[in-house]
């Protein structure tokens, strides 16, 4: 009935739609590079890869205007307390990338000074595998994480 | 406190701190004081002047590092890191502020520490390039060098010429594109942007070699002890000549971008100034220690993998400032295509790994025929070569300075200890010199021309 009713020229949508979408299409990540996998994350924004045509080359170096948090690198011990510090100062909604091997599971350094994945400290949606994962890697997991946004549900590589 | 009581005590204190990171971790309750305010209490403004005294070194007169006239309630303290856009990695700077004169500065380090000397004992000798490649992650090449160059001391075993070919050559476009990082960080941070998008694009055509040569476009694990791990690939003199010809054109461009940016040139020129003499009292090497006109290059003075053959020049700077170091990085890339150049015309035939079949694991081929072959293999791969006991050190020119591998061999198949000298550790110490008495805004450039690893500091 409602939609009869509209005229023409009105786009209509769910509010909920709406809001996804606007997060998606412009998730400014942190800064938060630790090791190697920085500077392939570095290499995904410059112009070669270009990450700016999934809306995200805003890098922010507060994380108060970020929404996105890639874990580049291995977590130290000493770095864990400052990475949740950074993660709670971030605003909601926010999702966290966890980039690379040493991030997601400690990767081969299995000993005391490493924190043996990174969601032991932040919740983690999505996990890009690799040492260092390259730039179409990090984009694929970015593309990943859009969709799982976007329907709302787990999405699988 | 008795033992007994004091037992009691600690199992109180640590259930409270269970109970108080288990509520941080879940993010229920807000931590009521800050969980990285660690080192405060050396910077704490109470703190007399001879504690920075008794760290003076015996030649370099950094007096000016603590002034007792200056009133203690017009100091400030302010922190720049860990997370910060332009520290490179995770560095920690505390400063000491009096207005906009930086007074004293605190590096703090261990952010990223990873404790790769350590893994480096419970891994064999084969498998240790793996290990040192991810500390110094802009030059992996010249830490697998120096690692296997230490291995192959102790082992007393010299390795073919093409191999040592290869490993100069993969070495110098290691530098090339570290430089080329250097370059492009240093440009983005002082605000010329475009210098990070350009240092960037010709960052890829290296690594795409090197994902061609190694199967990685980092952490290669491509030089190990008695050789390298594969032969060039089909076609890389093709590639080693695009890249020959087209590096050069594009030094052109950033110096169209820098050279003689007046903005560039201000921001740069007479900042973060250190002295040749300094340098060499801090064991400060590389580009900082050649920006102040000491024409120390390892490959001069102490040659590695048959690197005296090539022809090349030391660029050395003259007022040791962050310009002199962006120059002298520039010329060092010139200068890496020459000895590139060099590398691809006289690249000698044969075989790319030692032919010693305790240290080079057999071809593919031999096993399927050879019970010996068979057996040397499974060897080489469960506990590794056993070198003799003893001791050895081997250093190469990295881009950052002076990369030394020191390996102790107790006879087993591991090493018993292994230690990296690693240049961005000793060259961070410079910059509470290079800061004393500047402008809080050189910082950042200071910190750029520095070109500091934290892999390589921390390990």
């Amino acid at each position: 009935m409602a939609r009869r009713s509209t005229p023409g020229n009105i786009v209509t949508t769910t509010i909920d739609w709406a809001a996804r979408w606007a997060q998606t299409q412009s998730m400014w990540p942190a800064t938060f590079g630790l090791a190697c996998c920085a500077i392939e994350m570095m290499a995904t924004g410059t112009a070669h890869n270009d990450l700016a045509r999934f809306g995200m080359e805003v890098f922010r170096a507060s994380p108060r205007q970020a929404d996105l948090m890639i874990v580049a690198g291995r977590v130290s011990q000493k770095m864990a307390p400052v990475l949740r510090q950074v993660y709670d100062q971030m605003p909601e909604p926010k999702w966290v990338i966890s980039m690379g091997a040493c991030a997601s599971t400690g990767g081969m350094f299995n000993n005391y000074a490493l924190v043996q994945g990174v969601d032991q400290v932040v919740p983690v949606d999505m996990y890009v595998p690799g040492c260092p994962p390259g730039p179409q890697s990090l984009m694929h997991g970015i593309l990943t994480l859009q969709r799982q946004i976007m329907t709302g549900q787990k999405v699988s590589g | 406190m008795d033992e007994a009581s004091g037992r009691s005590v600690v199992s109180a204190e640590e259930q409270a701190e269970t109970q108080y990171v288990e509520e941080w971790v879940s993010g229920t309750e807000v931590p009521d004081e800050m969980a990285t305010d660690e080192g405060a209490q050396e910077m704490a403004l109470t703190e007399s002047g001879y504690r920075f005294r008794e760290q003076l070194g015996a030649v370099v007169t950094d007096d000016y590092l603590y002034e007792e006239e200056v009133s203690e309630d017009e100091r400030m303290i302010i922190n720049m890191g860990p997370q910060h856009p332009s520290t490179h990695g995770v560095l920690r700077l505390q400063l000491e502020l009096e207005g906009e004169m930086i007074k004293r500065c605190k590096p703090v380090i261990g952010y990223l520490h990873t404790g790769m000397e350590k893994t480096a004992e419970t891994l064999t000798f084969m498998q240790g390039p793996t290990n040192v490649t991810r500390m110094d992650y802009l030059a992996p090449l010249h830490n697998e060098l120096a690692f296997s160059l230490a291995t192959e001391k102790l082992l007393g075993v010299e390795v073919p010429p093409r191999a040592a070919a290869i490993r100069v050559l993969m070495t110098e476009l290691n530098r090339i594109s570290s430089h080329l990082v250097a370059l492009a960080t240093n440009g983005m941070d002082i605000g010329a942007i475009s210098m990070m998008m350009y240092g960037f694009r010709e960052r890829e055509l290296i690594l795409a070699f090197f994902e061609k040569t190694t199967g990685l476009r980092m952490n290669h694990n491509y030089i190990r002890p008695g050789g390298v791990a594969a032969d060039l690939p089909p076609g890389w003199r093709k590639d080693v000549a695009t890249i020959l010809k087209t590096i050069p054109a594009r030094l052109g461009e950033y110096d169209d971008l820098l050279k003689e940016n007046p903005i560039w040139l201000s921001r740069t020129q007479g900042v973060g100034v250190i002295t040749a003499e300094e340098c060499r009292a801090y064991g400060i090497t590389g580009p900082i220690l050649r920006g102040t006109g000491v024409d120390w290059d390892l490959r001069k003075v102490f040659p590695y993998s048959g690197i005296e053959q090539y022809e090349f020049d030391v660029p050395v700077g003259t007022q040791g400032d962050v310009y002199d170091r962006y120059r002298v990085r520039v010329e060092e890339i010139t200068q890496s295509l020459r000895i590139v150049e060099q590398a691809a015309e006289m690249m000698p035939s044969g075989d790319f790994r030692v032919d010693d079949r305790k240290v080079t694991p057999p071809p593919r081929a031999r096993i399927d025929e050879s019970m010996e072959a068979l057996i040397h293999h499974f060897k080489i791969f469960t506990e590794g070569f056993r070198p003799p006991p003893g001791e050895a050190y081997a250093a190469v020119e990295s881009p950052r300075g002076e990369l030394g591998c020191y390996l102790v061999s107790d006879g087993g198949g591991m090493p018993w200890r292994c230690h990296i000298r690693a240049p961005s550790f000793y060259n961070l110490q410079a910059l509470p010199v290079m800061l004393a008495e500047s402008m809080v805004a050189d910082t950042i450039a200071t910190i750029a021309s520095l070109d500091p690893v934290m892999g390589d500091v921390d390990r």
